[in-house]
C-alpha cells in the first residue's frame, strides 16, 4: 500500500520528527517572534505529516479530516498572531522576544 | 403578714427611687425627713413583724420566680423567721437612728440628697441580705451592700484616697464574694437547694452534704463572711472604709453590714456543724483577727482608725463564737456590739464635726467640758466595749469568754488577752481625746461646741440601749438561780444550732469577776499613763521600738499584699501585653501572613518574561511527564 | 413565615435605602428595625403560647444534594433574634448626631449585616447557617472599611482572612457529618442524628473544627489578636455590631451545632476547649488591666465574658446552655451600653485615652451615673442581667468540675479591678483641662443610655422572660442526648 515504493509510514513518520524537532530548535534559538511564529507552523505541519501518514496506514479518513481542522485553525491563528505581531512592532518597535520581556513579576 | 414582710425593703427603695430621681429644688430637712421616714416606716413594720415571730412559725413568702434556667431554680422569697426578725429588728432600728443624726452631721455638705439616697439603697439591700430566703437572694443584698459601701467610702469622690479605699473595699470583698459563690454552687450540686427554708428549716436537702464536701462548702462560704467581715487574711480593707462620713462607718463599717459574714454563717450552722475542721477555721482565723485588731488599735491615733480596728477585733470576738458552736452567743454580741458601736462612732463623728474635720487625738484632748452629751454617751460605749457589768458589751462578751473556757483553754487566754487590750486601747482614745489640756490649734478650740440636738439624741438612746440591752441574753447558769432567764438564746433555739454552756452558777461569776478585773486594771493602767501622768501619744516620727513601729504599720499587711499580689500581677499583665501578645500569639497569627507573602517572594522570580525560559520549561515538563508515563 | 419576614424586611429595606439615597437613609432604617422589633416581639408571643407552625419554613433548595432552605425559630432562637431587634435601633440611633458619609450606604449596610444574622440565629439546616454566617462578614468588612479609623485596610483584611479562614473549618466539619447521614441531608436533626453515631474520637475531630471555627469568631485565646485592633478601629457602631450581635453567632452556633450534635466528643475530647475558654477568660481580663485606651480595654473585657460563655456551654448542661443564651442577651445589651459611652467620650475628648480624663463624674453627674450602672452590670452585680448570666455559667462550669469554676470565676474578681479602675481614672477624682468643659449630655444620648440601663436592671431582677422561653427549646435540645 505504499504510494511511492519503498518509502513506508515509518519514513514519513521519521520526517515528522525531524520536522518537529527543527521547530522546536528554532523556538529555543530564535528570538525574533516571527521566525518563531513559523517554526510553530512548521511544528504543526510536522504533526500534519503524522496525522495524513497514520491516515493512510489504518485507511481511515478521520486523521485526513483532522489536517484541514488544523490547517483552517492555524490560518486563523496565523492572522491573529499576525496582527498581533504588527501591533507590537508598531508600539515597540521591535519583535525580538528578548526585548519584549515585560511579562514578569 | 407577708404583705408587711415584703413592705419592709420597699420602704427604703421607695426612700432612694424618691430622692435619686424626684429631690430636685426640695429643701434639706425634707429631704432628710423622707430618708429617715422610710426607715422609720421599716422599723415599724419589723416590730409588727418580730411580733408574730414571737410565738409564731417560719415563714416563707415568695416574691415572685426569680431565676429558672433548667434543673437551676431560685425564687425570690424572704424568710421571717427569729434570726431574720431580730436582725431586721436591730438593723432598722439603728439605720433609722443613724438616719436621724446624718441630717445633722450631712447637713453642710453639698452631696446630702445623694447621702440619703445611698442611705436608703445600703438599707434595702442589707434587708434584702437578712430576709433572703435563699443563698442567691442572700447574695442579692450582699453584693448591694459592698456596692453601697463603695459609694459611702468614695463619696467624696473628688479626693482620690477616698476613690482608692472604696476600689479596695469592693475588690477586696469580691475576693470573698467568689469564695461565696463556690461555697453556694457546691451547696446546689450536692443538694439540690439554695433556700434556707428547704435546707435548713425542713432539714432535708442538707443531707446531700456531708464529709470533705461539706469541709469546703462551709469553708467557701466562710472566705465570703472573711470579706464581708473583715477577717484575716482580708481585713486591710476596713480601715481604709473610714475614708467615708462617720455615719457610714457607724451604720455599714460597724452596726450592720460588717456583721453580715456572722448572719451567714449563723444561718448555715447546721452546716458548720457538720465539719470541725471548717468551724476549727473560723475559730483560727477569729482568734487572729481579735488579736491583731486588738493590737494594732494601740497604736493607732486617729480616732476612727482605733475605732475601726476595734471593730475588727469585736468581730473576731464573734467568729470564734461562731467556730465554737455558740451560734446564738455571736448574734448576742452582734447585737450588743451594733449598738454600742454605733454609739462610739457616732460619738467620734460628734468630736469631728466639733474639731471642724480633725481626727487626730493627739489634737485632741480636754473635750469634757465643752460636749458634755457626747463625753458621757462615749463613756458608756466605751466601758460596754470593754465588758462591764451592767453595760451591753459584758453579757455578750463575758458568755463568748464562758464558751472559750469550756472548750479551749488557750483560745481562752488569747481573748482575755484580747480583751484587755479592747479595755486600753478603749480607754486610752477616750483619755486623749475627753480629759488633759487641749492640743489643738486656737481656731479649733474657738470652734469647739456640743453638737445639735439632732445629733445628740440619736447617742443618748444609743447610749440606753448599749447599757440595757444586754439583759436580752442574761447568762443562763447564774439566770436561772435569779429568775431571768436567757430571752435570746430561747427565742433562736429552734432557728440556729444550739450549743448551751454547762459552767455551774458559780464559775459564771467567778469568770465575770476575773474578765471585769482585768478589763479594770488594764483602764486603770491606761488612765494613770494618759490622765495621772498625762503621757502624750508618740508622734510619727518619734516611734522608735520596733514593735510600735509594727502595730503602727498594721504588721506590714498591705505592703505584704502589695508586694506578693498586686505588684506580681501587674508585672504579671505588663508582660503578657508587652511580650506574649503582641509577640508570640499574634507573632504566630501575623507570621502565617508573612510566611504565605515569603513564599509567593521566592516562587515569582521564576517568571522572568522571557518566552524562551518558558518554552524550555514547558518542553522540559512534556518530556518528563512522557518519560514519568512510562 | 414569620421568620423570613424578620430577614427579609432588613433585607429588603436595606436594598431601599440603598436606592433612595442619602437623604431618608437614617428615618428609614431607624423605622425598619422598629418595625422589626415589633415583629420580633410578635414571634415572641407566638413562641410563648406555642403556635410554632408560623415559626417555621422549610422549602427544597437544591434537591439532588438534599440542601433545603429551612428556618425555625425556636426558644433559643428568639433571645437572640430579640437581642438583633432590640440592639439594632439603639446601634442606628447611637448614630444620630454623628457625620457620616454616605448614611445611605451605612445604614444599608447595617441593615444587610442584621439581616445575615437573623438567619444564622433562625437557621434550621447547617449550610443555611454556614452561609448567613459568611455573609454577614461582607457588610462589615465594608462598614470597617470605609468608615474605619487608622490602619484600617491591613486591619480589615486581617479580620476579614482570619475569620475566613476559621470558618472553613467549620464547612469541613459539616461536609464530614453530612455525608454520614443516611440521605445527605444538613438539616439539624440529621445532622444531629449522624453525628452522635460517629466514635467519640471521631466526634472529637469535627468539634475541633467547629471549635476553631467559633473560636476566631467570639474570639477565645489564643483566636483573638484580630479582634482588639478591629473593634478599636471599626467605626463606633460597627464595633458594636461586632460585639453585640455579631460573635453571638458563634456562641450560638456551639449551642445549636456543636454541644447537641457531638455530646460524646465533646465530653472526652472537648475539655481543651473548655480550658482554653477559662484561660481566655483570665488572660483577657489582665490585658484588660493594663489598656491605656477605653475602647481596647472593652474589647478584652468581651473576650473575658465570651470565653465564660463559651466556657459555660460547652459543658453541655442545662444549666450551662440556659445561662450562656441568657448571658449572650446581657453582654450584648452591655456592649452597646459600654461602647455607646465611648462614643460619648469621643465626641467630646477626641479618643479614649484615659490618662487624659478625670473628674468627669463632678463635670456631667448624670453621665456618670448611668455609666457607673453599666460598669456594674459589667461587673455581674446582682440585680443587673450580667449576674444572672455568669452566676448560671459559674454554676454549669462547676458541675463540670470545680476548678473551671474557680478559674472562670476569677472574672468576678479581675472584672472588679479592670472596670474600676477604668471609672475611677475617667469619671472620679477633680475635674482637669481635658474635662472641665466636658458637655452635657444629649437628650438623645440620655435617652439611650437609660434605656440600656433600664434593661440591664430589669433583665437582672426579672429575668424569667428571657429564661423561661427556653425552656421548650432547651428541653428539646438537651432532651435530645441526655
Amino acid at each position: 500500500m505504499e504510494l511511492i515504493p519503498g518509502v513506508t509510514t515509518e519514513h514519513y513518520l521519521v520526517l515528522s520528527l525531524i520536522l518537529f524537532c527543527l521547530g522546536i530548535f528554532g523556538i529555543l534559538y530564535r528570538r525574533n517572534a516571527i521566525l518563531m511564529f513559523m517554526c510553530v507552523e512548521l511544528m504543526l505541519n510536522a504533526s500534519n505529516l503524522a496525522l495524513v501518514a497514520f491516515s493512510r496506514m489504518w485507511g481511515d479518513t478521520g486523521g485526513q479530516v483532522f489536517v484541514f481542522f488544523i490547517m483552517v485553525v492555524a490560518a486563523a491563528e496565523v492572522a491573529v498572531g499576525l496582527a498581533i505581531l504588527m501591533l507590537l512592532y508598531r508600539n515597540m518597535g521591535t519583535t525580538q522576544t528578548d526585548v519584549l520581556n515585560k511579562m514578569k513579576w | 403578714m407577708e404583705r408587711l414582710v415584703t413592705l419592709i425593703p420597699l420602704f427604703p427603695l421607695a426612700g432612694f427611687l424618691y430622692i435619686t430621681f424626684l429631690s430636685k429644688g426640695l429643701s434639706r430637712s425634707f429631704v432628710g425627713t423622707v430618708g429617715a421616714g422610710a426607715i422609720l416606716l421599716s422599723f415599724v413594720a419589723s416590730v409588727l413583724v418580730f411580733s408574730t415571730q414571737l410565738h409564731g412559725e417560719p415563714v416563707v413568702v415568695k416574691v415572685f420566680d426569680w431565676i429558672t434556667a433548667g434543673s437551676f431554680e431560685v425564687d425570690f422569697a424572704f424568710l421571717v423567721d427569729p434570726l431574720s426578725t431580730i436582725y431586721l429588728l436591730f438593723i432598722t432600728g439603728v439605720a433609722f437612728l443613724i438616719h436621724v443624726y446624718s441630717a445633722g452631721y450631712m447637713h453642710d455638705d453639698e452631696g446630702f440628697n445623694r447621702f440619703f439616697a445611698y442611705l436608703n439603697l445600703f438599707v434595702f439591700f442589707m434587708l434584702i441580705l437578712v430576709l433572703g430566703d435563699s443563698y442567691l437572694t442572700m447574695f442579692v443584698g450582699w453584693e448591694g451592700v459592698g456596692l453601697c459601701s463603695y459609694m459611702l467610702i468614695g463619696f467624696w469622690y473628688k479626693d482620690m484616697r477616698n476613690n482608692d479605699a472604696a476600689k479596695k473595699a469592693f475588690i477586696v470583698n469580691r475576693i470573698g464574694d467568689l469564695g461565696f459563690i463556690l461555697g453556694m454552687v457546691l451547696v446546689f450540686i450536692y443538694c439540690g437547694t439554695l433556700s434556707f427554708g428547704e435546707l435548713y428549716i425542713m432539714d432535708t436537702a442538707i443531707s446531700g452534704l456531708h464529709g470533705e464536701v461539706a469541709t469546703a462548702a462551709a469553708i467557701l462560704l466562710f472566705v465570703g463572711a472573711m470579706g464581708k467581715s473583715a477577717q484575716i487574711p482580708l481585713h486591710t480593707w476596713l480601715p481604709d472604709a473610714m475614708a467615708g462620713p462617720t455615719p457610714v462607718s457607724a451604720l455599714i463599717h460597724a452596726a450592720t453590714m460588717v456583721t453580715a459574714g456572722i448572719y451567714m454563717v449563723a444561718r448555715s450552722s447546721q452546716l458548720f456543724q457538720m465539719s470541725e475542721t471548717a468551724s476549727a477555721v473560723v475559730v483560727i482565723a477569729g482568734l487572729l483577727t481579735s488579736l491583731l485588731g486588738a493590737t494594732i488599735a494601740l497604736t493607732q491615733n486617729d480616732i476612727k482608725k482605733v475605732l475601726a480596728y476595734s471593730t475588727v477585733s469585736q468581730l473576731g470576738f464573734m467568729f470564734v463564737a461562731l467556730g465554737m458552736g455558740a451560734y446564738t452567743i455571736a448574734v448576742f454580741h452582734v447585737i450588743t456590739h451594733a449598738f454600742f458601736k454605733a454609739l462610739l462612732f457616732l460619738g467620734s463623728g460628734s468630736v469631728i464635726h466639733a474639731m471642724g474635720g480633725e481626727q487626730d487625738i493627739r489634737r485632741m484632748g480636754g473635750l469634757k467640758s465643752h460636749m458634755p452629751v457626747t463625753y458621757w454617751t462615749f463613756l458608756i460605749g466605751t466601758i460596754a466595749i470593754c465588758g462591764i457589768f451592767p453595760f451591753a458589751g459584758f453579757f455578750s462578751k463575758d458568755q463568748i469568754l464562758a464558751h472559750a473556757l469550756e472548750h479551749n483553754i488557750p483560745v481562752f487566754a488569747l481573748l482575755m488577752l484580747a480583751s484587755m487590750g479592747t479595755a486600753f486601747y478603749m480607754f486610752r482614745m477616750f483619755y486623749l481625746t475627753f480629759h488633759g489640756h487641749f492640743r489643738g490649734s486656737h481656731e479649733q478650740e474657738h470652734h469647739l461646741h456640743e453638737s445639735p440636738r439632732v445629733m445628740t439624741i440619736p447617742l443618748v438612746v444609743l447610749a440606753v440601749l448599749s447599757t440595757v440591752g444586754g439583759f436580752i441574753g442574761f447568762p443562763h447558769a447564774i439566770g436561772e438561780s435569779i429568775g431571768i432567764h436567757h430571752w435570746l438564746d430561747h427565742f433562736l433555739e429552734n432557728t440556729v444550732v444550739m450549743s448551751y454552756s454547762t459552767l455551774s452558777a458559780g464559775s459564771e461569776v467567778i469568770l465575770a469577776v476575773v474578765a471585769m478585773a482585768a478589763a479594770a486594771v488594764m483602764i486603770w493602767y491606761a488612765f494613770s499613763v494618759y490622765v495621772k501622768k498625762g503621757t502624750r501619744a508618740l508622734e510619727d516620727d518619734e516611734v522608735e521600738s520596733q514593735a510600735h513601729r509594727l502595730l503602727a504599720n498594721k504588721y506590714w499587711f498591705d505592703e505584704l499584699y502589695d508586694a506578693t499580689i498586686r505588684r506580681p500581677a501587674d508585672a504579671l499583665s505588663g508582660w503578657l501585653s508587652r511580650l506574649v501578645e503582641p509577640r508570640m500569639i499574634d507573632g504566630a497569627v501575623e507570621g502565617s501572613g508573612r510566611l504565605t507573602r515569603w513564599s509567593g517572594e521566592a516562587v515569582r522570580t521564576i517568571q522572568n518574561g522571557s518566552l524562551t525560559t518558558y518554552l524550555l520549561a514547558i518542553i522540559a515538563g512534556v518530556i518528563l511527564m512522557l518519560i514519568w508515563l512510562n | 413565615m414569620l421568620t423570613l419576614a424578620l430577614i427579609a424586611l432588613p433585607l429588603i429595606s436595606a436594598l431601599l435605602i440603598f436606592a433612595l439615597g442619602a437623604k431618608p437613609a437614617r428615618t428609614l432604617a431607624l423605622g425598619s428595625s422598629l418595625l422589626s422589633l415589633l415583629l420580633s416581639l410578635g414571634a415572641y408571643y407566638l413562641v410563648h403560647a406555642g403556635q410554632t407552625e408560623l415559626l417555621a419554613f422549610d422549602q427544597a433548595w437544591i434537591g439532588p444534594l438534599g440542601l433545603r432552605f429551612a428556618f425555625n425559630l425556636d426558644g433559643i432562637s428568639l433571645v437572640l433574634v430579640l437581642l438583633t431587634a432590640i440592639t439594632t435601633p439603639l446601634i442606628i440611633c447611637s448614630t444620630w448626631n454623628k457625620e457620616i458619609s454616605n448614611p445611605h450606604l451605612f445604614h444599608g449596610l447595617t441593615l444587610l449585616m442584621v439581616a445575615s444574622m437573623t438567619g444564622a440565629f433562625t437557621a434550621a439546616d447547617g449550610l443555611v447557617f454556614y452561609l448567613f454566617y459568611e455573609i454577614a462578614l461582607i457588610p462589615i468588612f465594608f462598614i470597617v472599611m470605609s468608615w474605619g479609623g487608622e490602619n484600617r485596610v491591613r486591619i480589615t483584611l486581617k479580620f476579614f482572612l482570619y475569620t475566613l479562614f476559621g470558618s472553613l473549618f467549620m464547612l469541613l466539619s459539616l461536609l464530614y457529618v453530612y455525608h454520614h447521614t443516611p440521605n445527605g441531608s444538613f438539616a439539624f436533626e440529621d445532622l444531629y442524628a449522624a453525628g452522635r453515631m460517629l466514635s467519640a474520637g471521631e466526634q472529637g475531630l469535627v468539634f475541633a473544627g467547629l471549635f476553631i471555627a467559633f473560636a476566631v469568631k467570639m474570639p477565645v485565646f489564643p483566636f483573638h489578636t484580630w479582634q482588639p485592633a478591629t473593634y478599636s478601629t471599626a467605626p463606633t457602631a460597627g464595633t458594636m455590631l461586632l460585639a453585640a450581635i455579631m460573635l453571638k453567632m458563634a456562641t450560638y452556633g456551639l449551642v445549636r451545632i456543636a454541644v447537641p450534635m457531638l455530646p460524646d466528643g465533646i465530653m472526652e475530647y472537648g475539655s481543651w476547649a473548655i480550658v482554653l475558654s477559662v484561660i481566655s477568660v483570665v488572660y483577657a481580663s489582665f490585658m484588660a488591666i493594663v489598656q491605656k485606651d477605653y475602647k481596647l480595654l472593652i474589647a478584652y473585657s468581651s473576650i473575658a465574658h465570651v470565653g465564660l460563655i463559651s466556657a459555660g456551654v460547652l459543658t453541655g448542661t442545662d444549666t450551662g446552655i440556659a445561662g450562656g443564651t441568657f448571658e449572650m442577651f446581657s453582654h450584648g445589651v452591655l456592649s452597646v451600653g459600654l461602647f455607646f459611652v465611648y462614643d460619648i467620650l469621643e465626641r467630646r475628648m477626641g479618643s479614649g485615652e484615659m490618662a487624659r480624663m478625670g473628674g468627669i463624674r463632678e463635670v456631667n453627674p448624670l453621665f456618670a451615673f448611668l455609666f457607673f450602672a453599666i460598669v456594674m452590670g459589667s461587673v455581674a452585680l446582682p440585680f443587673t442581667s450580667g449576674f444572672v448570666g455568669e452566676f448560671l455559667l459559674i454554676q454549669s462550669l462547676a458541675t463540670a468540675n470545680i476548678w473551671y469554676a474557680v478559674f472562670g470565676g476569677l472574672t468576678v474578681i479581675l472584672g472588679a479591678v479592670y472596670m474600676l479602675r477604668a471609672f475611677q481614672l475617667m469619671m472620679l477624682g477633680e475635674a482637669n483641662v481635658h474635662t472641665r468643659s466636658f458637655a452635657a449630655l444629649s437628650r438623645q444620648e440620655t435617652i439611650l443610655l437609660s434605656i440600656i440601663v433600664a434593661l440591664v436592671v430589669v433583665a437582672g431582677i426579672y429575668p424569667a422572660p428571657l429564661l423561661d422561653i427556653q425552656a421548650e427549646a432547651l428541653h428539646n435540645l438537651i432532651g435530645s442526648f441526655h
